[in-house]
């Protein structure tokens, strides 16, 4: 347990909260930051006083990848720990002719948090320590007809993860890809979802802090997803391409 | 929105519903403006179908953040879904404990409310109403009432004890009691058979906690015998400096995940249990400090312990007697489960004392839980229970109910009918709505 304490971009996610909460109970001083973040007062009295830790909140917009740089500086002190949880699921039908909402979803899952990791990596890298987590998706292990827009960002972004650890890795500064699987939250919310493959927030939360502390690369929360997906990339494409999964 | 298939605790009877989990008043705002009957739930924690709409069931699991706490009068404000362990848990090291607890740490601040819950010291203390300073309820058009026992006070009175009926509680401001330490020193005697069970627990009354054990399934001269333990918030002074600590370390529970075969839990396993539980309280008389979760939430250090049960589901029966009937009439309850071949698994026996509201289930007497497996048996015996509650002028608790009817209920408690009325002169009963309140119609 350190003193500057755990950053969490897009705090007001389901796994965000449940992660600030598992992180909280350990004593870690906690930053929320995501954008309108009047709303996190509830969460900031809550977290106070169920775990007696500081927690400041903080404005933050992964689309306004001008001001990260700033937002990284201004911060009060540097954190041990970044945990990415900003994402946007998106509507595929409209992405596949809406050219904004298309660009949305690329920039909210993957130009924006690979930006906002940037500026958080080169930090790191200056003062020689630090761990960074990004909440990628396995809908990134290869594109499907259902949702390939939020795939093609979520593989653009576990590549990123993945480049950024080879080049921190032998500078003090960790890198971790979450792969959560199906989880119960506001994104998946009236979705009908599987019930052995789906994690709750609260899972993905304690995945987390379990591969921060013993240093994993890639987690799958739930394993049975890492042969899932394991199974899917060897469906030859031909074949693939006339499945609906 | 998730169509879902949900059962109380019990896991009795699957009701199909849409399960809704908002996180913020607006949205529980729009969920109760639409067309659908809806009725909220906290941890699903109440035996049978309180918590379950055939409408829309609005979960308050997301909705769970303390607000504020004001320590100089203990006062903590807490959005519907915090649990009470959480609770007890985040204050006990500021010195403060919520004063009514439940046999299970779960429960949360909305379901204690509705169901007005009562703990191991009803007598000294009352029920939960006691230490609610004001709550926030949401009507069916969005529109939240702050209400208190004296502002709005027939709002107030009628949501503690409305099991949901009177709209959905969003947030309330709790008085904790103020406690040295999370300790509990506990004692406990063994009895030999009813009477001396029901002599001791009255004479526990001086005791701040005390709550009785029965083993359900003895005859004869050793019928009714039991368990009675009290307890007291230890002082700092009473910790030897062995146990270092004024808040304890908290054990982890363990879960099942699976349903047990139905064999497994039996008249005759659960004779073994009962005999080693019995057994081993009698070796243990000396005064000993107890962590509160062991003591205020047994059951709860094993997770999900109704799949023991097994798929067919349990059934639990509570009642209160008067005073005046309780020891026949109690005794009359336990012998008929015997005589019909089908005694209760778990059966637990407190006092209660006086009670204030509309509909609480609390008045002056004795009240006793009893664990069924599900079976049409059971179901045949408890109708009996029903007829013998009516007899001695007792009642029963909706909280743990899941088939009693309509008309029973209103034998049992007239209240059900001014109950009633005030959901239909408030234009209530159109909107909020539970499984259990169709079947029992109020
Ligand atoms: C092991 C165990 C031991 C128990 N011991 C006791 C005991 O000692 N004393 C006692 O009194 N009870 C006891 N109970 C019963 C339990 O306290 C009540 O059933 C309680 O209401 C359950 O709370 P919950 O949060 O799970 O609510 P649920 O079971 O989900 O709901 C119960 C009722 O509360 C209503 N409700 C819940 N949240 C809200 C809200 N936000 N707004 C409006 N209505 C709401 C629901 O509509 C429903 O009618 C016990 C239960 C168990 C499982
Ligand atoms: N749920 C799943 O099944 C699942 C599976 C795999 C991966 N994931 C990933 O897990 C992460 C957390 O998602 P969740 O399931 O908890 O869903 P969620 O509640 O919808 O969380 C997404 C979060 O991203 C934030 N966000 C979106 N755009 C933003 C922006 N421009 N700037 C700042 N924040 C922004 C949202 O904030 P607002 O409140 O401001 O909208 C929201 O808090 C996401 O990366 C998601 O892709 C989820």
């Amino acid at each position: 347990m350190t003193a500057s304490g755990v950053l969490i971009l897009g705090a007001n996610s389901d796994i965000a909260r449940a992660v600030a909460h598992v992180y909280g109970a350990a004593g870690y001083p906690l930053m929320l930051a995501g954008r309108a973040p009047e709303r996190f007062a509830p969460d900031m009295s809550d977290l106070h006083l169920r775990y007696g830790v500081p927690v400041t909140v903080h404005g933050f917009d992964v689309l306004e990848t001008d001001s990260h740089a700033a937002f990284v500086a201004n911060l009060p002190v540097l954190p041990d720990i970044v945990i990415c949880a900003v994402g946007l699921l998106g509507i595929q039908a409209q992405a596949e002719t809406d050219a904004d909402h298309m660009s949305l979803v690329l920039r909210s899952n993957l130009e924006g948090p690979a930006s906002a990791l940037s500026q958080f990596a080169a930090a790191f890298e200056d003062r020689g320590s630090g761990v960074l987590v990004g909440i990628s998706s396995v809908a990134g292990e290869r594109g499907r007809a259902s949702n390939y827009t939020y795939g093609a960002a979520k593989a653009g972004f576990t590549a990123f993860l993945s480049g950024l650890r080879n080049r921190l890795a032998g500078k003090g500064v960790h890198v971790v890809t979450v792969l959560p699987g199906y989880v119960a939250t506001r994104m998946t919310e009236g979705m009908a979802l599987p019930a052995l493959l789906t994690a709750q927030p609260e899972d993905v939360a304690r995945a987390i802090r379990l591969a921060v502390d013993t240093q994993r690369n890639i987690v799958h929360v739930r394993p049975i997803w890492a042969v899932i997906m394991g199974v899917i990339r060897l469906i030859p494409e031909p074949l693939f391409k006339r499945m609906k999964l | 929105m998730t169509q879902a298939e949900l059962t109380g605790w019990g896991r009795f009877r699957p009701v199909a519903t849409v399960l809704h989990t908002p996180r913020t008043a607006p949205e529980v705002a729009t969920l109760l403006q639409s067309a659908n009957p809806a009725i909220a739930r906290g941890n699903g924690l109440a035996y049978g179908d309180s918590a379950v709409s055939s409408g829309y069931t609005i979960s308050t699991r997301r909705m769970n953040r303390m607000l504020h706490f004001e320590p100089e009068h203990g006062l903590l404000e807490v959005e519907c879904g915090v649990t009470l362990a959480d609770i007890a848990a985040a204050m006990l090291p500021r010195g403060w404990f919520p004063p009514v607890l439940p046999g299970s740490g779960a429960v949360t601040v909305g379901g204690a409310i509705a169901a007005d819950v009562h703990g191991k010291n009803h007598v000294h203390t009352g029920s939960f109403r006691g230490c609610v300073v004001w709550m926030d309820v949401m009507d069916k058009n969005g529109r939240v009432r702050r209400c208190s026992s004296t502002v709005q006070p027939d709002l107030f009175d009628h949501t503690l004890g409305g099991m949901g009926l009177t709209g959905v509680i969003l947030a309330a401001c709790l008085r904790l009691a103020p406690v040295e330490t999370g300790w509990i020193c506990q004692e406990q005697v063994t009895t030999s058979n009813f009477r001396h069970t029901v002599a001791e627990l009255r004479a526990a009354r001086a005791a701040p906690y005390a709550v009785a054990w029965l083993d359900g399934l003895t005859t004869g001269a050793s019928f009714g015998r039991g368990v009675v333990m009290k307890g007291h918030h230890a002082r700092y002074d009473d910790l030897p400096a062995t146990l270092g600590s004024r808040t304890p370390r908290d054990a982890p529970s363990t879960r099942l995940r699976f349903d047990w075969p139905k064999w497994v839990l039996n008249t005759t396993s659960m004779r073994a249990f009962n005999a080693l539980y019995f057994y081993r309280a009698s070796k243990r008389t000396a005064p000993q400090l107890v962590d509160w979760r062991s003591f205020f939430f047994p059951l709860d250090a094993i997770d999900l312990w109704p799949r023991a049960y097994g798929s067919r589901g349990l059934l639990q029966f509570q009642c209160v007697l008067p005073h005046d009937t309780a020891e026949p009439g109690l005794e009359h309850i336990l012998r008929a489960t015997q005589e019909a071949r089908c005694p209760p698994f778990l059966a637990v026996l407190k006092e209660l004392g006086m009670q204030e509201s509309a509909f609480s289930f609390p008045m002056p007497g004795l009240t006793l839980a009893l664990d069924f497996p599900a079976s049409p048996a059971a179901l045949k015996v408890l109708d009996r229970l029903d007829a013998i509650v009516i007899e001695n002028g007792g009642r029963v608790y909706l909280a743990k109910d899941a088939r009693l009817k309509a008309g029973i209920l209103r034998q049992s408690d007239p209240r059900a009918d001014t109950f009633a009325a005030y959901r239909s002169e408030q234009g209530l009963d159109a909107h909020f709505q539970s499984a259990q309140s169709k079947r029992v119609q109020i």
